[in-house]
């Protein structure tokens, strides 16, 4: 039995009379990296701070390392670490200095991880230059290290990489594949597809403080219209006859291809391939295609949300 | 772990080390405001006493007032940066990030008072306070900085930008202008009179003036304190509030 490091049951909450998020359900198993995608004022960064205690939610339960956020926000603090959107590191104190900070305030923490933690992020070289000198990627990784100190078992990422550059992204990833591996709990918030993709056991899609979807990072391209097999034949004769006998099917004279949408389940597919079979027709090339992340993202969000929330 | 005031204090106190500007107006600004008004126009102010005896209490308040913009700052751009946050997410006692900011001003306001005591005796300050009367000047002034210090810390966590809070605290460092720092008050025209009379830094500056002159008045003892006071809870009150509620 896999138990759950956050579980969420109807969260709301409104500033003022603008709702920011709009009944949230999720959980997360121990252990799994979870993703919060959404558009920037969907309310990932909202959701974050509610559920590190940050701010008080107007109405539903949140649970996080199996405590309740409202009534036991002690016990919530000691078993999390939140990086968050803006890399928070003092500036004017170094690498070394932010870390020993961080470690004069955590109980239990003892002052030979600082060294550890340079060394894993690849920081000793500048650990005695002040923050404010380094580049955005070593922020990143400052800050990082800085969270790690407590050794937290759930770490909140609010966009942990939005601003790098692609090498420094991949850094991040990298980092944060090998905190899994240390059997942490991961809530990474983006609003990159392909982070989602790369890094998470399961996305939750969040439009306008409502999740829009939530799954598998396959469940979820499988759930919009658009996964497709493509035929390549050798010869227009092939083409021809496949085309008449595959229904709803497009086909591109110059490629000599063929597009027949399918579910791209192996049930349907057999189906068409049977077909082929049936008539004789042999293609040279096939492959089920479907969509990234980008286009679940704009079928998802690009409609009223009240259609796409029945899932 | 250690006493997380402590570890505050000294994270700000590295801050002002490593940013010397900020100390360097605090310090600077009110010695160059007292050399325009004592050495360059003293001569043309005629108030009975010799006007530097007259200037040194209003300039110790200037003194105050003057570091207070890099408080603010300060205080806000831990809030925008994230730096708070992280902090409460670690269950720092919100006393400690607070109080830090708070000690390490009133630090920087008593390197800015031995400046201007220091500079006011080199132009002829004459005091005439006890020993007792001293310790009564820097009681008040330390009380004055502690007030003023947490309202400028709950000016700094409610502005939106390091920018937006630096402006907020102006108002501070023009008052003592608007008092009995420069000039008697009932020497200015009718409006802004009646303001310097009734606003909070005329009492205090009568009071040290007093002190001073080995002759203070209880009225106005008592009337600094209860401001002072007033400030400080005031400040308390709205900085650990808006502490709480901005994530």
């Amino acid at each position: 039995m896999t138990t759950s490091a956050i579980a969420v049951t109807g969260l709301r909450k409104a500033f003022g009379d603008k709702t920011v998020l709009d009944g949230i359900d999720l959980d997360v198993p121990a252990g799994t990296v979870f993703s919060l995608l959404g558009p920037n004022g969907a309310g990932k960064t909202t959701t974050v701070n509610v559920l590190t205690t940050l701010t008080k939610a107007d109405s539903g339960t949140v649970r996080v390392a199996g405590h309740d956020v409202a009534t036991d926000a002690k016990a919530v603090r000691s078993a999390i670490g939140v990086t968050g959107q803006f890399a928070a590191v003092d500036e004017l104190l170094t690498g070394r200095e932010n870390l020993q900070l961080m470690v004069d305030l955590s109980p239990g923490a003892g002052n030979e991880v600082v060294g550890r933690l340079l060394e894993r992020f690849d920081l000793a070289e500048a650990a005695d230059k002040a923050a404010a000198t380094y580049s955005g990627g070593m922020r990143r990784k400052l800050d990082l290290a800085m969270t790690l100190v407590g050794d937290p078992q759930i770490i909140f990422l609010d966009e942990p990489t939005t601003g790098l550059d692609p090498r420094s992204r991949r850094t991040m990833w990298t980092i944060i594949r090998e905190l899994l591996a240390d059997g942490v709990t991961i809530f990474l918030t983006t609003q990159y597809l392909d982070e989602a993709d790369q890094l998470a056991d399961k996305i939750a899609v969040l439009d306008k403080g409502r999740l829009v979807a939530q799954g598998t990072p396959e469940e979820l391209k499988r759930q919009i219209p658009g996964t497709h097999v493509r035929f390549r034949f050798g010869s227009v004769e092939d083409l021809d006859t496949a085309a008449r006998i595959m229904p709803d099917s497009t086909r591109d004279d110059d490629a000599l291809t063929l597009r027949v949408p399918s579910d791209g389940g192996t049930q349907s597919v057999r189906k068409l391939l049977d077909r082929l079979d049936e008539y004789s027709v042999d293609a040279d090339e096939f492959s089920v295609n479907t969509p990234d992340l980008d286009d679940v993202f704009l079928a998802l969000t690009g409609h009223d949300t009240a259609e796409v929330v029945a899932k | 772990m250690k006493n997380p005031s402590i570890v505050m204090l000294r994270r700000n106190l590295k801050h002002i080390a490593r940013n010397p500007t900020s100390v360097f107006n605090a310090v600077l600004m009110p010695v160059v405001v007292m050399l325009m008004f004592v050495y360059m126009l003293g001569d043309a102010f005629s108030v009975g006493v010799p006007y530097v005896d007259y200037a040194t209490p209003g300039m110790l308040l200037l003194a105050v007032c003057y570091g207070l913009g890099a408080v603010a700052t300060a205080v806000n751009s831990d809030m925008t940066k994230g730096i708070i946050n992280r902090f409460k997410v670690m269950d720092v006692p919100r006393g400690a990030v607070l109080t830090g900011h708070v000690i390490a001003s009133v630090m920087t306001n008593l390197i800015a008072i031995a400046a201007i005591i220091g500079v006011a005796f080199a132009l002829g300050f004459d005091p005439s306070a006890s020993f007792a009367q001293w310790l009564g000047v820097i009681g008040l002034v330390v009380l004055l900085g502690i007030a003023t210090g947490w309202l400028t810390v709950a000016l700094g966590l409610f502005a939106k930008t390091p920018e937006t809070a630096g402006l907020a605290s102006v108002p501070l460092v023009m008052l003592p202008f608007f008092s009995s720092a420069i000039v008697p008050a009932d020497k200015m025209g009718p409006g802004v009179k009646q303001f310097a009379q009734y606003q909070p830094f005329t009492p205090i500056i009568e009071s040290l003036r007093g002190l001073l002159n080995g002759a203070p008045e209880t009225g106005d003892l008592i009337a600094a304190f209860a401001w002072c006071l007033g400030i400080a809870v005031v400040g308390y009150f709205w900085a650990t509030s808006t502490f709480k509620k901005r994530a």
